[in-house]
């Protein structure tokens, strides 16, 4: 009989739930996990990673298109879509064992099948509609993820209208597609069809795409997706699709001058955000409070509910994968009573997108900290500054950073260009260390790197710049 | 007309600092915002900016200088046209050179106090700063510049980050007035010399150890205490009890379960015991709800047994058991509210064999009862010499809530009570 006490059961194994099962275990504590679907979530099966794959593909396919800028040539450049799909998959697959392997190595017991609250420190698994188990735990968290957000009149069909899910597995290239919501998920699918061949229209409701970066990264961004051959609407918004027979969606656009507009694209993806998956967990019941779609928590992921918390895409922004690794870990060392922990400081939490152009971020854009009551000193430094940058082909792109005029307190870093999402972490680890100006102007970058524009970055926002 | 430098107060409880070195040579052009110096004080090392510009014309205190008193003139600065002449006129105060002594303790027992207290006076006045063993002061650099803009001495301020480096939350804390901030060096420990004190080991604490020396000092210095003892015979109580606990194996009744019930209803009979003071006026609180100290390692707990005086003793015995279970669990099983809140405490040391003793009041309540051990002793009754069972139970109280009267009303009701317990069943 397989044991069913425990002092943390998670429910869910993404990288929320996965992560904190293994840092309790590691705290000596009793832990387990139940999952209805997958190991490793959304993140690992369906988000994150295998469209890394997919976005290695259309990376790989944009250089072998200008082979000549580097005097190579090669013939026909043809590909099998059933092939990269296949490779993504794979890809997924193996990350996804990774993880069970993980657990097992921990001594963490997995509960296949559908957790929900049970009453006070009571937790009933069940497969295929059969109660399979009931589990009892001190502490419960919930880290069931979430799932794309569907608007009314635009229902994703799974054929025609696609959400990621589909968007990932595509039997046929559509000739042309409609991405509906220019966030980090729809502009990376967008990247990937457009570099991939597709004639790709963004309609982004706010006023710019990547509406959460930085507004000069996102006219960078946006001067780029059209250079490259996409259609951007922004302050726009789809009133609506309508399916033309078995290969076309008929989207009425209304732009942001106000004006209706109707074109046919192959395929749809909408993106438009996420809800939390709050619904038959057994929260009804409980006093876990939720606000539009998402569990509310206090600052160490305690719901209204004592001896429940909630952590990862299932609670508030950002909707991050390691942003829920984070809150896992923390949220247990609170519950094993670990010595000296903070509150996670939303404002070092980094943010990448693997469109092309990349773009990665962390801390506050220049608005919001001049909203804050920040004086700020700004820094900038362009692609084609840079040494490496040139050499690599890749001279278009930007590093800016925002500092405090005051205390020299790095307030954030925002770039756009070829690899920063692998950079970012440099400005993380100086925004968590609490780094000044005068400390990252110290330190040593080496050459020939992309990571010299983060340096100069910070010397230009103190107007010392060398290569500008 | 020349400039002198002073020492500056980097602290509200800096007295004297030392020179430690130099920046710039007599005879060097200073211009305003120049670093002059850097200056030692029982932990921390700041820099001593010029604002005026000049020539640096004479160094008063040279490097290495110990104990040089705030406001000592330092240096001087001539302005431009001006020269050595200018000294000839001058008065410059002679800063007495002090030898070294050996190192107080005081910088090494010098843990910062969760608020301020207030400023003891100054630790001997031949205190030189210590070379301690752990003296590096851990601090993020955002952090240790805006200590230096807002003129804070980093070596008073708690760290709260990894190892406890001072990071921006705990600067921005002292900024706000409520974090760790400003405190003085323990004075007593001040003058013992270091060699005169066994080696010893520096504990890190739990953050609950550091809450109960927080709230408990916070207690004893700010909430006007004063002590009310009775003694109450038991005999009677330890009957019904035996009486009770034989009746079924459902529960099992303790001293303590008597006590908690005898409380409850006594703080319903005296309802102005039942209060708080808050923010200069009186609470009175309409449920009766109990804390009650459980010792677990490396601290306590108050778990709080609520609407205790609707509780019969069985419920409130199998309550209190539960929640003293769960309160020594590893990790500790009560949630914040289980334990936080609460309008009255018992802290109960008579397993332990402690006649008698005065608790410190648990704030924001006003009362708290200390009880003794259960032990036969010699009383008189009638007249004559008897043996009984007593027990002695000594009230904390809060003076600005509760006057004496009231605290002897209550405890009053209480002895009638535990003395006559079938009145407990009423």
């Amino acid at each position: 009989m397989a044991e069913t006490s425990f002092d943390v059961v998670i429910l869910g194994g993404g990288p929320g739930g996965y992560v904190a099962a293994i840092r309790a275990a590691q705290l000596g504590l009793k832990a387990a996990v139940v999952e209805r679907e997958h190991l490793g979530g959304i993140c690992l099966n369906w988000g994150c990673i295998p469209t890394k794959a997919l976005l290695k593909v259309s990376e790989v396919r944009h250089t072998l298109e200008r082979l000549d800028k580097f005097g190579l040539s090669c013939g026909e450049v043809k590909f099998d879509i059933a092939k990269i799909v296949k490779r993504s998959r794979k890809v997924a697959g193996q990350l996804s064992k990774g993880v069970e392997f993980l657990l097992k190595k921990n001594n963490v017991p997995v509960f296949v099948g559908e957790g929900r609250l049970a009453g006070k420190g009571k937790l009933a698994v069940s497969k295929d509609g059969k109660e399979v188990a009931t589990l009892s735990a001190q502490h419960v968290i919930i880290a069931t993820g979430a799932r794309a957000r569907a608007l009314p009149g635009l229902e994703p069909d799974g054929k025609l209208i696609w959400t990621y899910k589909e968007a990932m597995v595509p039997s046929a290239m559509p000739k042309s597609l409609l991405v509906v919501g220019s966030g980090a998920i729809g502009m990376e699918f967008a990247s990937f069809y457009s570099d991939m061949g597709s004639k790709v229209t963004v309609v982004e409701v706010m006023s710019r795409v990547l509406p959460v970066e930085d507004a000069e990264i996102s006219a960078l961004a946006e001067k780029q997706f059209k250079n490259q051959g996409m259609e951007i609407f922004t302050g726009a918004s789809v009133q609506s699709l309508e399916k033309q027979g078995k290969n076309a969606v008929r989207a009425t656009i209304m732009t942001a001058d106000g004006k209706s507009q109707q074109c046919d694209f192959g395929r749809a993806i909408l993106a438009v955000g996420i809800v939390g998956n709050v619904e038959s967990i057994g929260l009804e019941g409980s006093a876990v409070e939720v606000d539009r779609g998402h569990i509310k928590t206090d600052a160490w992921m305690q719901t209204g509910e004592p001896g429940v918390y909630a952590i990862g895409d299932v609670t508030g922004p950002p909707w991050l994968a390691h942003k829920a690794s984070h809150e896992g870990v923390l949220c247990v060392e609170r519950i094993a009573g670990v010595d000296g922990l903070h509150p996670m400081d939303v404002s070092n939490i980094p943010g990448c997108t693997y469109c092309r152009p990349q773009v990665a971020s962390v801390g506050l854009t220049e608005a919001a900290a001049e909203k804050k009551g920040h004086e700020v000193r700004v820094g900038r430094f362009p692609f084609v500054g840079n040494g490496k940058a040139i050499a690599m082909g890749e001279a278009e792109g930007m590093v800016k950073t925002v500092f405090d005029a005051k205390t020299g307190e790095l307030l954030g870093a925002h770039m756009i260009g070829a690899e920063v999402t692998e950079l970012i972490q440099g400005y993380t680890i100086a925004k968590t260390m609490e780094c000044t100006e005068a400390d990252l102007m110290h330190t040593i970058f080496p050459h020939p790197t992309l990571s010299e524009m983060m340096h100069e970055s910070v010397l230009d926002a103190y107007d010392q710049a060398i290569h500008i | 007309m020349s400039i002198n430098v002073l020492m500056p107060a980097l602290s509200p409880t800096m007295t004297e600092g030392n020179i430690a070195t130099w920046m710039k040579n007599e005879g060097d052009k200073i211009c305003s915002g120049d670093l002059l110096c850097e200056i030692e004080t029982d932990k921390a090392t700041m820099e001593i900016e010029a604002v005026d510009d000049g020539t640096l014309g004479k160094i008063v205190t040279p490097d290495g200088m110990e104990n040089v008193p705030v406001n000592a003139v330092i240096c001087v600065i001539f302005e431009e046209g001006e020269d050595a002449s200018v000294l000839d006129n001058l008065e410059i105060p002679e800063v007495a050179s002090v030898v070294s002594v050996a190192v107080p303790v005081a910088a090494v027992a010098a843990a910062p106090l969760p608020f301020a207290a207030p400023a003891p006076a100054p630790a001997a006045k031949t205190a030189a700063p210590a070379a301690n063993p752990g003296g590096r002061i851990f601090v993020s650099p955002l952090a240790r510049r805006m200590a230096a803009q807002e003129s804070l001495d980093l070596s008073t301020i708690a760290g709260s980050g990894p190892k406890g480096r001072i990071v921006k939350a705990d600067i921005e804390a002292v900024l706000a007035g409520d974090g760790a901030a400003v405190t003085a060096p323990a004075p007593a420990l001040a003058e013992i010399p270091l060699a005169a004190i066994d080696p010893y080991q520096d504990i890190q604490t739990s953050k609950m150890r550091k809450v109960i020396a927080q709230r408990l000092q916070e207690s004893k210095q700010t909430v006007p205490h004063f002590y009310l003892t009775i003694d109450c015979e038991i005999d009677a109580l330890f009957k019904v009890r035996k009486e009770l606990n034989e009746r079924s194996d459902d529960y099992k009744l303790s001293v303590n379960d008597f006590v908690v019930r005898a409380s409850a209803l006594s703080l319903r009979k005296v309802p102005e015991c039942n209060a708080s003071w808050i923010d200069g006026g009186i609470r009175q609180y309409s449920g009766v709800d109990i804390s009650v100290a459980v010792a677990i390692d490396d601290g306590l707990v108050t778990p709080i047994l609520r609407n205790a005086d609707h509780k019969g003793l069985s419920t409130l015995s199998d309550e209190m058991k539960e929640l003293a279970g769960r309160a020594r669990a590893k990790p500790m099983g009560l949630m914040p509210e289980e334990y936080q809140g609460g309008t009255f405490s018992i802290s109960n040391l008579g397993m332990f064999g402690i006649k008698e003793f005065a608790a410190i009041i648990n704030p924001p309540q006003s009362m708290i009862l200390a009880v003794g051990a259960g032990e036969q002793r010699p009383v008189v009754k009638d007249g004559a010499l008897a043996v009984a069972t007593m027990m002695s139970c000594t009230l904390s109280v809060d003076h600005r809530v509760v006057d004496g009267a009231a605290g002897a009303r209550f405890l009053n009701a209480f002895k009638g009570l535990i003395e006559d317990p079938m009145t407990m069943l009423l």
